[in-house]
């Protein structure tokens, strides 16, 4: 007879939804036995290496390569002149634009790709990229987005001289990109003129890099014989990378096999498809033999995938108690030299229509125009979905200065404003429709945290004593999980993403996605969703990602979307899975399917003690003992294609004490609220928010891509760029509400990319807090010691 | 980031590496090698011939004899670091070691190593200037011992000749009423100072009988504050003379702008760096 | 360049490589004797996470030149386990959460098996500044804080 403790204990040796279950993919990495692309190692490898520029903007005069390939052990050197007759010296982008996989007659950019030389080592090869001459003529920089639409502006892209249509609007420039926008521009207007008060603030969301510890890099593989390509390689969506590759080389997508192997960390910089992987491939069909090829670090920094870089100027419309009227959002986005951002195609600014933020804002207009400067392209998504921390930066930087404008309290004035709770679901001006929300709950609960009060108290003491203390609070909303199909899709591809589930005769499982982990720990979260929905222990449960050969087609991970949307095509997999079993085990029980219900683990029969079927029970029936006209086996496919986008939502607060002589800034209290909807695994959800903040920390407080009027980017080894240490890094606290997604299948929302995005306004926020007495409104990233004095000084506070 | 190739040598002696310098154009010593190498990796220093002088008896340790203490130049941060006789008698040494880089760095990073590359980011080369350390220096012509004082000439050029090496660094014993004080800002672990200063003063009571002040990174070599030692010198130290204590040292800064920040910001952080360090050292000198 | 002969003891076993003398430890570990568990992140000594042990101090294996380890004893990651099962550390590292990705743990738990002797019962401000020569970009280093610390109770009762 079974009693709740056994129903309990059943139910707890699932390790299922809700449980902070330890991280399966651990085992490896702590022996070392990760295998990551550069681990990789094929017979008869040989090994790329790059021949950059170093000129931001310059002719290509002549390439000579005699030395290089008079070197022992050089086999190859590749430039644009070799790839011109198989089409391959220019790559589409995911942006609609094109890329020059080597230059072409010109380099747009310091670091673009040139030549790549292959040999038998890494070491010949560095020596081998010395010994090819280049001779260039310089052309005028352009480095200042503001002015690529001038009249004196050099013209960068003279393969787009005259076509005026571009990917995503006219073109108003041989400098601009597109234009974009979002709202009504008149109402929106009209309102403004209108409004009792109205407050406009410029910011620069400055160009930072995602940086993970490892490098991009691949090992491609071409054998020539079966006519089967290989590649190994560093991909956040190598599902998309397959079908790419197929079209630029003309092989079959089912001759292509791409594998994301380990990944050492994504956070948007492997989302891309760049030169060195294009390169790379072309050098083994043309050899015939694998051909390694990894980025060093100021390689990584210098060329693959920048982010951010927004010039932003948010306007709101208010009453005089502070309840916004209206928003208006300008943007001059900076895409480098070629537009490679990895957006939905229908959306070159990304999400930023997000802009309107936790806040029930009647009207709104969006501006974004995208231009090319003399940098490196990207424009990627750096740990958040597409352009949503841009959004959240201007909205939340702008509402502060209306609060400061009107003497509310930063908190109050948020209260007033907020999509309540039973405005759910909220359609936002802009277009979007939140799911679901709990802002007052969310932001109440951190500020009686942290007493909020007595900080503030605390704050007007020290003010009081020339003492500079800053309070930052956000409350944030993000859109993730792209996406539906209807509005989302990357070259064509509707963004659904899919889970194949396989349950063997005895009862375990094995599972594949079209998603890839890179640190989030699929193989341990989706276990659990499974073990939740099938009654089968996770530790049974076996999670492949990554390698196209193998597992279903999906669009990847970045924008959290692995949960919102792989996380639901795995639950609904597993449903259909359970659907068959329900009507094995009415067979097996001699019952009708309505007699059944489930319980953890096992389908009884109802109000008969004892009738029962365990899922084990049914898996092995599943292949002997199949109803008639069933077909044996249990397995299912889901390709899902979500409804509409997950919300998830935060409040976070920080406290910053300033030193006055340094500009040394103290983070004392960090606290950061997370609804992530259901929480599948609490441990795991930390450990992302902790890292999620420190990479917030990292961009707010310290790391930038500064470039000299000739296009040199000043600082790209870790030397320069900024990656906190333990000794920076603040301690975090975090907390939790829980506002399930209405339309998710378990109600989960995605989770890593929050804490990223919601904490870097709140550092400026406190940042700016700690002056805001002395009417400063805004102060610009990155906060690090030596600007924060320099706005000490400027506002004469240094002791003289 | 690989380096050119290069001929290697590990030296069996002092004279055995003395003897390849001279042997080999462009030869370079292998100390640490946590500034060579990454130089080299980056192709910034092709040194044809590299002469390892790690393992070498005698260039290691740290020994007192009376008033004096003797560091071998070999000897690595780490050693500095757990050295009880420093904790005892060169406070300073430890503390500066202690903001070098990282604890990896730390275990192959030498004294000597940073005092003769003649980086005026090196932190070393202030503090030898604020102990009046000796060098004592070895080369063909055999041994010689030098102050410190004088020996940096400028960014990677120092008072050492061609073929020199230095073996050993010579630094007095803190006295009674003698207090060290070492204060350095960076923007992160593992970088360079943005601006440094160590500080040795000597009391009389309430008066500084003498002071040293030397600073890191804000000059092409580390450099000695002396206008700002001479407002102190003889005199108590209050907040008015700190004032313009600062003023001298903001003065004799000169240093390179780069991301660190530029001429204000890095010189205004030597004087802020000199003043925490001088506060410190009187306080320790009353211990 | 001509190749030299270099002996040295890996993870207790002598190991002979022939390499040029520019050629560094962290690539002769991984390419010559395919011990790829410690990375190459940086390269400028920056990340640590090439970190191994060499006659009982953590190194930085990007900057050393594999011919200065002749007669070393190098200890990798891959020498931590035992055929009893997981070291410790490795262990605190599971339970605390301690890694993500794993590309900087190799180098992260060679950096606190040293430190732990150095320092057998740390608080977390000796933690942070006795790993601040490991970068990890996803953990934000609270949940290996909190590993180290495990480690740091359970070896001592061990």
């Amino acid at each position: 007879m079974d009693t709740v403790a056994d129903k309990q204990k059943r139910e707890d040796s699932l390790n299922g939804v809700g449980c902070s279950r330890k991280r399966k993919e651990d085992a490896r990495f702590i022996q070392g036995k990760g295998n990551y692309t550069d681990d990789i190692k094929m017979p008869g490898m040989l090994f790329a290496d790059m021949v950059r520029s170093p000129y931001a903007h310059a002719r290509i005069i002549s390439i000579n390569t005699e030395k290089a390939l008079a070197l022992p052990g050089v086999h190859a050197v590749l430039t644009a002149a070799d790839l011109k007759p198989l089409n391959l010296h220019w790559m589409p982008t995911l942006a609609g634009d094109v890329q020059a996989v080597l230059a072409d007659e010109k380099v747009h950019f310091q670091y673009q790709e040139v030549a790549l030389v292959v040999a038998d080592d890494r070491y010949i090869a560095a020596d081998a990229i010395d010994l090819v001459e280049v001779e260039y003529e310089e052309l005028p920089v352009l480095v200042d987005p503001h002015k690529a639409m001038t009249t004196e502006a050099p013209i960068l892209r003279e393969d787009l001289v005259g076509k005026m249509e571009g990917a995503h609007s006219t073109r108003k420039h041989d400098n601009h990109i597109f234009n974009w926008q979002a709202g009504e521009k008149d109402a929106t207007d009209r309102v403004f003129d209108a409004a009792e008060v109205t407050v406009s603030q410029d910011m620069v969301y400055h160009r930072v890099h995602p940086c993970p510890l490892e490098t991009c890099g691949c090992v491609a593989s071409m054998d020539k014989i079966n006519g089967k390509l290989t590649v190994y390689l560093t991909s956040q969506a190598p599902h998309v990378v397959r079908t790419v590759v197929s079209m630029l080389s003309g092989l079959p997508e089912s001759s292509v096999r791409i594998v994301s192997p380990d990944i050492g960390g994504g956070f948007g910089n492997k989302v891309g498809i760049y030169p060195g992987y294009v390169a790379s491939i072309v050098a083994s069909i043309v050899l015939g033999v694998p051909v390694k090829w990894v980025e060093d670090r100021m390689e990584n920094i210098s060329t693959t995938a920048f982010a951010r870089d927004y010039h932003m100027r948010g306007e709101l419309a208010a009453d005089s108690n502070g309840i916004i009227k209206a928003l208006r959002v300008n943007v001059l986005a900076d895409h480098g030299a070629f537009d490679s951002c990895a957006d939905p195609s229908k959306f070159p600014a990304g999400f930023m229509h997000i802009c309107t933020g936790s806040y029930d804002i009647p009207v709104a207009h969006l501006n974004v125009d995208g231009v090319y400067t003399n940098k490196a392209p990207g424009g990627v998504s750096y740990r958040c979905s597409f352009r949503v921390t841009e959004a959240v930066y201007v909205i939340e930087r702008t509402i502060d200065v209306l609060a400061q404008k009107l003497g509310i309290d930063k908190a109050e004035i948020r209260r007033r404003n907020f999509v309540k709770k039973e405005q759910f679901p909220y359609t936002t001006c802009l277009g979007f429709e939140l799911d679901s929300g709990d802002y007052h709950t969310a932001l109440e609960k951190v500020l009686d945290a942290v007493d909020y009060k007595g900080l503030r108290r605390e704050q007007e003491e020290k003010r009081a004593n020339g003492e500079l203390m800053g309070i930052g609070l956000v409350t944030f909303t993000e859109v993730v999980g792209a996406g539906p199909s209807k509005s989302c899709d990357i070259l064509g591809v509707g963004m659904f993403d899919s889970a194949e589930i396989r349950v063997h005769p005895t009862g375990s499982v094995m599972a594949r996605m079209g998603t890839i982990t890179q640190g989030q720990g699929h193989q341990t979260t989706y276990a659990q969703i499974i073990a939740s929905e099938l009654g089968i222990t996770s530790d049974e449960i076996a999670i492949e990602e990554g390698d196209t050969d193998t597992s279903p087609y999906g669009l990847g991970t970045y924008g959290s979307r692995s949960t919102p949307v792989g996380g639901a095509a795995t639950a609904v997999a597993a449903r259909k899975i359970k659907a068959k079993a329900k009507k094995i085990a009415a067979h097996l029980l001699e019952v009708s399917e309505d007699d059944l219900e489930w319980e953890v683990d096992r389908f009884k029969v109802k109000g008969v003690p004892g009738q029962e079927k365990t899922m084990k029970d049914i898996a092995w029936a599943a292949y002997n003992n199949v109803p008639e006209g069933m077909e044996p086996g249990l397995e299912a496919v889901d390709y899902y294609d979500p409804p509409n986008f997950t919300f998830p939502f935060g409040a976070y607060l920080c406290v910053v004490d300033i030193d006055k002589d340094t500009g040394v800034t103290d983070i004392r209290r960090f606290y950061a609220l997370d609804d992530c909807g259901t929480r599948i695994n609490p441990m795991i959800i930390d450990g992302q928010i902790h890292g999620g903040l420190t990479e917030g920390y990292a961009v707010a407080m310290g790391q930038e891509m500064p470039y000299d009027e000739e296009g040199n980017l000043l600082g790209n080894t870790l030397m320069d760029y900024f990656l906190p240490t333990f000794v920076e890094t603040p301690k975090w606290e975090t907390d939790y509400t829980v506002t399930p997604s209405p339309h998710h299948p378990i109600g989960a929302k995605g989770v890593a990319e929050s804490p990223h995005v919601g904490s870097i306004p709140t550092f400026t926020s406190a940042m700016v807090d700690a002056f805001a007495h002395l009417d400063v409104t805004h102060m610009d990233m990155p906060h690090n010691a030596y600007r924060v004095w320099k706005q000490i000084k400027a506002l004469g506070l240094l002791d003289n | 980031m690989i380096p050119s190739c290069f001929e290697y040598h590990k030296a069996t002696s002092i004279a055995d590496a003395i003897a390849k310098l001279q042997d080999n154009e462009d030869a370079k010593l292998l100390a640490g090698g946590h500034s060579l190498l990454p130089m080299m990796k980056l192709r910034f220093s092709e040194a044809p011939y590299l002469v390892d002088i790690n393992g070498i008896e005698g260039l290691k340790g740290i020994s007192i004899d009376g008033d004096t203490i003797t560091i071998g130049a070999m000897t690595t941060e780490s050693e500095l670091i757990r050295s009880d006789t420093l904790q005892q008698y060169c406070p300073l040494l430890v503390e500066a070691a202690k903001l070098v880089a990282d604890p990896q760095v730390r275990n192959k990073g030498t004294i000597g190593g940073d005092v003769a590359h003649g980086d005026p980011g090196n932190d070393h080369p202030a503090v030898m200037l604020a102990l009046d350390a000796q060098l004592v220096i070895h080369g063909p012509d055999g041994e010689r011992t030098i102050p410190a004082n004088g020996f940096f000439l400028g960014t990677y050029w120092t008072a050492l000749d061609e073929y020199e090496i230095l073996v050993a660094i010579k630094v007095p014993a803190l006295k009674s009423g003698t207090g060290h004080g070492y204060h350095k800002l960076k923007r992160k672990t593992g970088d360079y100072a943005v601006a440094g200063s160590a500080v040795v003063v000597e009391m009389n009571g309430d008066v500084v009988r003498d002071i040293r002040i030397g600073l890191t990174n804000v000059a092409p070599m580390a450099i000695r504050a002396e206008a700002a030692e001479d407002l102190i010198r003889g005199n108590r130290v209050d907040d008015v003379l700190l004032k313009a204590v600062e003023k001298a040292i903001v003065a004799a800064c000169d240093p390179a702008v780069d991301l660190r920040g530029d001429e204000e910001y890095k010189s205004h952080m030597a004087a802020i760096m000199a003043r925490r360090a001088i506060i410190q050292a009187i306080e320790n000198a009353k211990e | 360049m001509a190749k030299q002969a270099v002996s040295f003891t890996l993870n207790g076993k002598t190991v002979d490589v022939l390499v040029e003398p520019r050629e560094l430890l962290i690539h002769t570990l991984r390419e010559n004797l395919n011990q790829t568990g410690a990375h190459i992140g940086c390269e400028t000594s920056h990340c640590g996470v090439c970190t191994v042990d060499i006659d009982g101090e953590s190194v930085k294996s990007c900057t050393l030149l594999t011919v200065q380890t002749a007669g070393s004893d190098v200890k990798s990651v891959e020498g931590m386990a035992t055929a009893d099962g997981l070291h410790v550390i490795q262990q605190a590292f599971v339970d605390e959460h301690g890694l993500q990705c794993g590309f900087c743990t190799p180098g992260m738990l060679m950096r606190a098996y040293r430190f732990l002797q150095e320092n057998p019962d740390p608080n977390d401000e000796e933690i942070r500044w006795g790993m601040s020569g490991n970068l990890c970009r996803c953990t934000g280093y609270q949940n290996i804080i909190n590993a180290v610390k495990t480690a740091a109770k359970n070896l001592q009762q061990a």
